[in-house]
């Protein structure tokens, strides 16, 4: 069905009317009868022995009505945080996985680790307990970045040298071979700066147990309410999964930091059993700078090989990557196989090899951040193909075009175990190059030189594995759980609908464009189809939304689902008009019979099904209602190209980006509205990492950057106004021939910023984020 | 926060009495510092006292060769008025709208906060700070990193500037903040040139070098030959006081050259 509200119609966003009015309906909104309030108290210190913990004065604190350490939650059998994602060493080991007690027990390992949860009947009072609390503590000292987390103490009893992994991908050998015989080889020391998530909305949890059914309810703010079951059920060991609701409501902003099982969450729903109250947290924004997990932290060498036409002949990848004091929910599997496996780009490197050294240190925990492991690809990648354009003089965009891999390739296997379904990349690339007026560059080059300035202008044609994933791919790489996506269309009496995803949107509009699919598949109108989740009680067990999933695997199941519907509505149709079941298609929200005039509009199909008098009751079971698994046979592989044109006032080192260009290829697209806000969102990451985020903790531990008066956050006034257009290749092998948009921005802008900045500078490399400060330095001597 | 006394008092008067009986009063004026401080827990006054109901200490009145600017006037008020077109424009950089319409002058230059923009204004301007106790020449005023002359209890009641005969601000923000990383103020008063700096050290000065190479000709290629050492200058993770030191001279070229 073809219309305004149909896939491909920019529709307004159904959740656009609570969130602006203030009638969202958050964690934080919810409260319990009798609810009492949290506090963590936190390590001032980056790494101490916890020698003891003086109780009394918190626990005579007024209003105080529980606390409880590290060791209250062992003695209940609460165990550690897991890791779900095992990486194996070059050696054949397994990944060194430490202790994570959800509250410390005898060591903390980073500023911001919980010791203690104290329980106050206001949240006045469970402050005043945690201020009442005398730790014992024993400072140590701490390995803060990667430089030497190898050589420094070491932090865990079993993580000999820090290390939590040493990772390889690729052919070694003939990577060398293609070295050896190599015209140019570019070489290329790249650090991608830490970052921290900073959703809008902090991470919040409201627990709740019910004496009389035995029953656990947890609302919290996460992006796979079902992952967070199965974590605190099977592995913390909190309550049985039957006994245990997660619900996740409404929830502002993830962008991966809300996928992991966090301690606070974990400390909540537990206390909340213990003391038979209701326990409510919600993080203060200091907290969320502190103990969310953070990204990216990356220490690189990158070298490219190329003939002298400037075919690329072999990538070599040897990286650090920054797994702060533990293992996150997700946090080994970001710099592998998130990161190693996407060495390839768009090109047609022939051998490719990338080494992978995770290491510990006394920071916050390092997980997946909008993109996970493909940002930080995508940067080696960009950076060191633009660096070989320079050296060898060959043009940028000409040296990216000899290398693609052609739309006649396809399917392309890599080197490094992916196998890309299809893509254009000359066609986003030259669609790109048109935005961005590259021919006119020199000009508008020459006339910022004449005004004191300095112009550059950078590519970057990334490419992404979304639609994560194929669940026995990822387990035999070592996921610890499936990856497919379940989907649920309840057809109501009046042919409504009303729709359960395993999906959760936490910005991404799946009220919307779930229910424009809906809304086209079955004919149903638009306002008739309403979109639930987020919910462990509504749903079967899913998987929830990252990696830019949610349209591909959970989209797919409900088209699935919906197929079920129509092949059932046709056996009804057939049964009621007394025709054969083949002779009975169905079209824009109609079951007809063919050659004739017969026909039965969807509702009264639906009626029937609930009503079921003419209705044939021995073949088939009444009612309207099915549900599909859908798991992907492959990962989707958005690619695109992105320009940044930008203009350095030397004096200052100020950097104005003047014009950004984004032509993405995301397969089908629902809704090019939200599409086109994803792509924003993304842009303003990428482009806040390369010019102005940063985490940076001082060599003592302290994180330096942990309010906004120093962590700097894009705005409005540092970005321009985005050119963002689309290219379409359908991926071959979902039903709605889709990729996913959510993290390209993220992916492929960095790149582009600092190929420009540097290409302004005329040096070989910035560090990002390119600050000020920083890029005055490098006009100073370039 | 923890737990203090509010006050709202009418009148200065009553403001000093309920100040004189606190155990540990500190005065609230617009809160932009003071705020954020309590609620971290930084800080754990007995009494507030909000000089918000005092209506004598707010607006702007023009007295022909001088402006009176009340010290509870919140920066968006100063940032509309046009007696000194660049100290409007200084007000209309501080922070964001938010802070402009709760931020007082007053509660600025008494924080003597390094990275606050009006005391830039404040050295480079002929200026006064009226007191409840007296007048205080603004290039007495500002003594350390956040220090003052005032005394305990002490409240501003007006800040007067001598209208120059031209002034430009010239700031660099910081990023994250939109403080002051560098702020500087130049202002021609007849034949003088006076140029204040804020941002760069632990409170805001005058750069006399500058104003001495100023005084042979008033050019930008001025700041070129005056010496700025900057040794001392603050330091942090957007600026290190080398950076300062440069940003402090581009800075004074620019407002320069808007004030030529």
């Amino acid at each position: 069905m073809a219309n305004e509200t149909g896939i491909g119609a920019a529709v307004k966003r159904k959740e656009d009317a609570r969130f602006i009015t203030g009638a969202g309906r958050y964690t934080d909104d919810i409260g319990a009868h009798g609810q009492a309030n949290a506090v963590f108290a936190r390590s001032p210190h980056a790494r101490a022995r916890l020698n003891g913990i003086d109780l009394a004065a918190a626990q005579a604190t007024e209003g105080v009505v529980a606390v409880f350490t590290g060791a209250d939650l062992q003695a209940d059998g609460i165990g550690d945080l897991p890791c779900g994602w095992m990486v194996k060493s070059k050696d054949g080991s397994d990944m060194i996985q430490p202790a994570h007690p959800p509250i410390a027990v005898d060591r903390v390992n980073y500023v911001g680790e919980p010791y203690a949860i104290v329980i106050g009947a206001t949240l006045e009072a469970a402050r005043n307990g945690a201020e009442a609390l005398e730790a014992d503590f024993e400072e140590l000292p701490a390995v803060v970045d990667l430089a030497s987390a190898a050589s420094g103490d070491q932090i865990h009893e079993n993580v000999p040298g820090n290390q939590c992994y040493d990772w390889e991908l690729g052919d070694k050998a003939a990577t060398d071979a293609a070295f050896a015989q190599a015209h140019h080889v570019s070489s290329l020391d790249i650090v991608n700066n830490r970052l921290i998530p900073n959703a809008i909305e902090p991470r919040a949890a409201l627990g709740e147990y019910d004496a009389a059914s035995g029953m656990y309810t947890l609302h919290t703010t996460s992006q796979n309410p079902h992952l967070e079951r199965l974590v605190l059920a099977a592995f913390v060991q909190v309550a049985p999964e039957a006994r245990l609701r997660v619900i996740s409501p409404d929830v502002g902003g993830g962008f991966g930091s809300k996928i992991f099982v966090y301690a606070e969450e974990t400390a909540v729903i537990w206390a909340a059993g213990k003391i038979r109250r209701p326990v409510k947290w919600r993080a203060e924004r200091s907290e969320s700078f502190l103990a969310d997990a953070h990204g990216r932290d990356h220490v690189t060498k990158a070298q490219l090989a190329l003939a002298e036409d400037g075919t690329f002949l072999g990538l070599r990848v040897k990286t650090q990557a920054n797994m702060g004091a533990y293992l996150s929910t997700f946090a080994s599997s970001v710099p592998t196989y998130l990161y190693g496996t996407l060495m390839a780009g768009q090109y047609r490197t022939p051998a490719i090899y990338v080494e992978v050294q995770s290491l510990f240190t006394n920071t916050a925990p390092v997980d997946a951040y909008r993109g996970a492991g493909r940002p930080e690809a995508t940067y080696v990648v960009e950076r060191i193909v633009e660096t070989a354009a320079r050296e060898m003089g060959i043009d940028p965009a000409e040296l990216r075009r000899r290398n693609f891999i052609a739309p006649g390739d396809f399917p392309y296997e890599t080197p490094v175990a992916l196998t890309y379904d299809t893509g254009d990349y000359e066609a986003s690339l030259a669609k790109a190059l048109e935005h961005a007026d590259y021919a006119g560059f020199r000009a508008r080059k020459a006339a910022s030189e004449a005004a004191g300035k300095k112009r550059g202008i950078g590519l970057s044609c990334y490419i992404e594995a979304c639609g994560l994933a194929p669940s026995q791919v990822a387990i035999s790489l070592g996921a610890g759980v499936g990856l497919f996506e379940v989907g649920e269309v309840r057809v109501d009496v009046t042919g409504s609908v009303t729709v359960v995803t395993g999906s959760h949107s936490h910005g991404q509009s799946h009220e919307t464009t779930f229910a424009q699919i809906i809304s086209d598949r079955l004919g149903v109108p638009f306002e008739n189809v309403t979109v639930l989740h987020g919910d462990t009680g509504r749903s079967d067990y899913a998987l929830g939304t990252y990696g830019s999933r949610s349209l591909a695997v959970g989209g797919s199941a409900l088209i699935k689902a919906t197929d079920k519907i129509i092949a059932k509505g046709r056996k009804i149709a057939a049964h009621m008009l007394e025709a054969d079941e083949d002779q009975v298609a169905f079209a824009e929200g109609a079951f007809t019979v063919a050659d004739s005039n017969q026909s039965l509009t969807f509702p009264e199909v639906a009626f029937a099904a609930y009503v079921p008098a003419n209705y044939p009751l021995e073949e088939l079971e009444p009612g309207l209602s099915e549900k599909a698994f859908y798991d992907p046979p492959n990962f989707t592989y958005p690619a695109g190209a992105h320009i940044c044109e930008l203009e350095i006032d030397p004096a200052t080192g100020v950097v104005d980006i003047t014009s950004f260009v984004a032509v993405d290829d995301f397969g089908n697209v629902i809704n090019p509205m939200i599409v086109e806000g994803q792509v924003h969102g993304g842009l303003a990451q990428g482009i806040g990492q390369a010019l102005l985020e940063h985490g940076v903790y001082d060599e003592t531990g302290q994180l330096v950057s942990g309010s906004y008066m120093d962590y700097t956050m894009p705005r409005a006034d540092d970005l321009p106004s985005f050119t963002v257009d689309t290219t379409v290749t359908p991926c071959t092998h979902n039903p709605l021939g889709v990729k996913g948009c959510g993290e390209a921005g993220a992916i492929g802008s960095t790149a582009a910023v600092m190929n420009a900045v540097t290409d302004a500078l005329g040096v070989a490399s910035v560090p990002m984020p390119a600050t000020p400060e920083t890029v005055w330095r490098a006009a100073q001597v370039a | 926060m923890y737990q203090f006394n509010y006050h709202r008092p009418a009148s200065l008067d009553e403001a000093a009495s309920l100040m004189a009986g606190a155990d540990d009063g500190t005065y609230l004026s617009g809160g932009m510092t003071l705020i954020p401080t309590l609620k971290q827990r930084l800080a754990a006054p007995s009494d507030v006292i909000d000089l918000g109901g005092i209506g004598a200490l707010s607006g702007i009145t023009d007295n022909g060769n001088s402006i009176s600017v009340g010290a509870m006037t919140r920066h968006a008020e100063v940032a509309a008025s046009n007696a000194i077109p660049a100290l409007a424009d200084l007000a209309g950089q501080i922070g964001d709208a938010h802070v402009r319409n709760r931020g007082t002058i007053g509660g600025s230059i008494a924080n003597s906060d390094p990275a606050a923009d009006y005391p830039a204004a404040v050295v480079a301007l002929d200026s006064t700070i009226h007191t409840t106790k007296r007048s205080i020449p603004g290039g007495e005023f500002f003594q350390g990193l956040f220090e003052t002359a005032l005394d305990e209890g002490e409240i501003i009641t007006s800040v007067e500037f001598t209208k120059p005969t031209a002034a430009a601000y010239a700031k660099f923000p910081n990023p994250a903040s939109r403080y002051a990383v560098v702020g500087v103020f130049v202002a021609r008063c007849g034949d003088a040139t006076c140029v204040g700096v804020t941002g760069a050290g632990p409170c805001a000065f005058r750069w006399s070098e500058l104003e001495a190479e100023l005084g042979k000709g008033f050019s930008a290629s001025a700041v070129a030959n005056a010496a700025l050492d900057h040794s001392e200058f603050n330091a942090d993770i957007h600026a290190s006081a080398e950076f300062r030191g440069n940003l402090v001279r581009v800075m004074a070229q620019r407002a320069i050259e808007r004030v030529a």
